[in-house]
């Protein structure tokens, strides 16, 4: 009987979390869709979040074009069709690796950073400085954070396919011989605007969650400095399975 | 006098252990209440139900006759723009430095000009003897000087009533009866409501027009400072000498 008793009560403890969650959410919706909205603390966000998350991107973008290009090039090798190569490289980094690697990195960087200052904060009793002082911390603390992450997010992932599309020629080009024309103009031939609205979406939609889940975990982070380490594994993790778990139902349902 | 802030028979627990069973206390308009007790009895508890931090599962509290456990939004703001709380650990903003912090209020919530502010807070500043500090971030500060960086801060909006959780722990007995020298003087300037918590027994009897004693999640005495000094009752006399023979159970 003590197992079914453990099971209720992780079932409660989950779905008390969730409900959480969406309440938190619900909030940070109405004070973003209500003034006054804090421009420079935004500004501020897109810097961290978009702006100090460039060399990491790059970084990515730039290895994962590299790798996508040697590995397109050997198997359309086989087919003879390394013609293809350009387009195959393009449309997996617009429509799959580059908003998912991006936001996967972003939750990484700023995503844990983002958990630990709001914990912090919490802990050090700055939240509850800034509410006495009658302001409420959703309007400077969680908004400008997603806010910043919808603008920083498709913005990296722009960043993140050009400079992945530019690795895969300098391999698949460059290296491995295929034509500069052919690279370039199959990929004009092959990949739809709604190719790269679909990664612009998705990125979006990860600039959400991450800004979400990191920022709720560092609101409700536990005491001490082992309640904030937790909260940052936690948001991580879930950020990082949440954005592959919805990047398949998107993918799924809606293109 | 009128009375300023009513807490009637609130109780409290956290993860079913009960930490306030039935507290009630009376503070009168300019009146600085001293609140002490043990540590971990629940007196940051009551501060922190006083601005509505923290809601009672049961009992009231009233500010000017007005009941604020149900207040939310902007009531809440509003009633809350009346306060200003000294933290234990003085939660100033990391990220911001000294003139940054004792700003943020009148900045956010104020709308003053950025001239009449930095008046406001260098006035301020000088009146807690930071002068010249002005630049230098929390993390730079010692514990005096982040307390009076606190005080300042909760000072620069002239609130009606002041909370001061814990204002000389940690600090050396210098520093310490400069703190509550200062929070003597400008009182007398300002006239706020306030109550302090404190350990500082015989330093925070000088300033407070009342005590009150929690003891066991409720109010055991409340009196004047001569009353409680005078008192026979056996738990407030080992509390006051902080004897270890009595009927205080340590552990």
């Amino acid at each position: 009987m003590l197992w079914i008793r453990k099971l209720g009560s992780i079932t409660l403890s989950t779905l008390r979390d969730m409900g959480r969650m969406g309440l938190f959410f619900g909030q940070t919706l109405f004070c973003m869709a209500t003034p006054p909205i804090k421009f420079s603390w935004i500004i501020k966000q897109i810097w961290f979040i978009g702006y100090q998350s460039m060399l990491v991107i790059f970084l990515t973008g730039a290895f994962s074009g590299m790798v996508l290009g040697l590995q397109g090039f050997y198997t359309l090798n086989r087919f003879g069709s390394t013609a293809l190569l350009g387009p195959m490289v393009a449309l997996s980094l617009i429509k799959e690796l580059g908003p998912v690697l991006s936001g996967l990195m972003v939750t990484g960087r700023a995503g844990s950073a983002m958990t630990a200052e709001i914990g912090i904060m919490r802990i050090s009793e700055q939240i509850d400085a800034m509410e006495l002082m009658g302001l409420n911390p959703f309007r400077y603390l969680i908004v400008p954070k997603l806010i910043g992450a919808i603008i920083a997010l498709p913005l990296l992932t722009a960043i993140f396919d050009v400079v992945g599309i530019f690795g895969g020629y300098l391999v698949g080009g460059k290296l491995l011989g295929v034509g500069e024309g052919t690279y370039f103009g199959e990929m004009t031939n092959y990949v739809r605007m709604d190719d790269v609205l679909e990664g612009i979406f998705k990125s979006l939609c990860f600039g959400v969650i991450i800004s979400w889940i990191c920022s709720y975990k560092g609101f409700s982070a536990g005491f001490g400095a082992e309640g904030v380490s937790k909260a940052t594994t936690q948001a991580v993790v879930l950020s990082s399975v949440l954005i592959l778990f919805w990047d398949y139902v998107m993918t799924s349902l809606l293109f | 006098m009128d009375r300023m802030i009513k807490i009637d028979d609130i109780h409290k627990s956290f993860n079913g252990f009960l930490v306030l069973k039935g507290v009630s206390l009376e503070v009168e308009k300019g009146e600085i209440l001293a609140l002490i007790g043990g540590s971990g009895n629940g007196k940051s508890v009551i501060l922190k139900h006083v601005v509505g931090l923290i809601i009672p599962d049961q009992g009231h509290v009233y500010i000017d006759g007005k009941d604020i456990c149900h207040l939310k939004g902007k009531e809440l703001e509003a009633l809350r723009s009346r306060f200003g709380f000294l933290f234990q650990g003085g939660a100033l903003f990391s990220s911001l430095t000294v003139f940054d912090n004792v700003a943020f209020p009148l900045r956010e919530k104020i709308h003053l000009s950025e001239e009449e502010i930095r008046k406001k807070v260098l006035h301020q500043l000088d009146q807690v003897g930071l002068s010249g500090a002005e630049h230098k971030f929390p993390a730079e500060l010692s514990g005096g000087m982040v307390k009076r960086t606190a005080f300042a801060r909760a000072l620069v909006t002239q609130p009606e009533i002041i909370l001061f959780d814990e204002p000389t722990t940690g600090l050396d007995p210098v520093i310490a009866h400069t703190i509550l020298d200062l929070i003597k003087s400008i009182h007398r300037q300002l006239g706020f409501t306030a109550i302090i918590v404190s350990h500082e027994l015989s330093r925070v009897f000088k300033i407070a027009h009342k005590v009150a004693m929690l003891h066991e999640g409720k109010i055991l005495f409340s009196g004047t400072p001569e009353e409680i000094l005078a008192s026979q009752n056996p738990v407030v006399k080992q509390f006051i000498s902080g004897s270890l023979e009595g009927p205080i159970k340590l552990y």
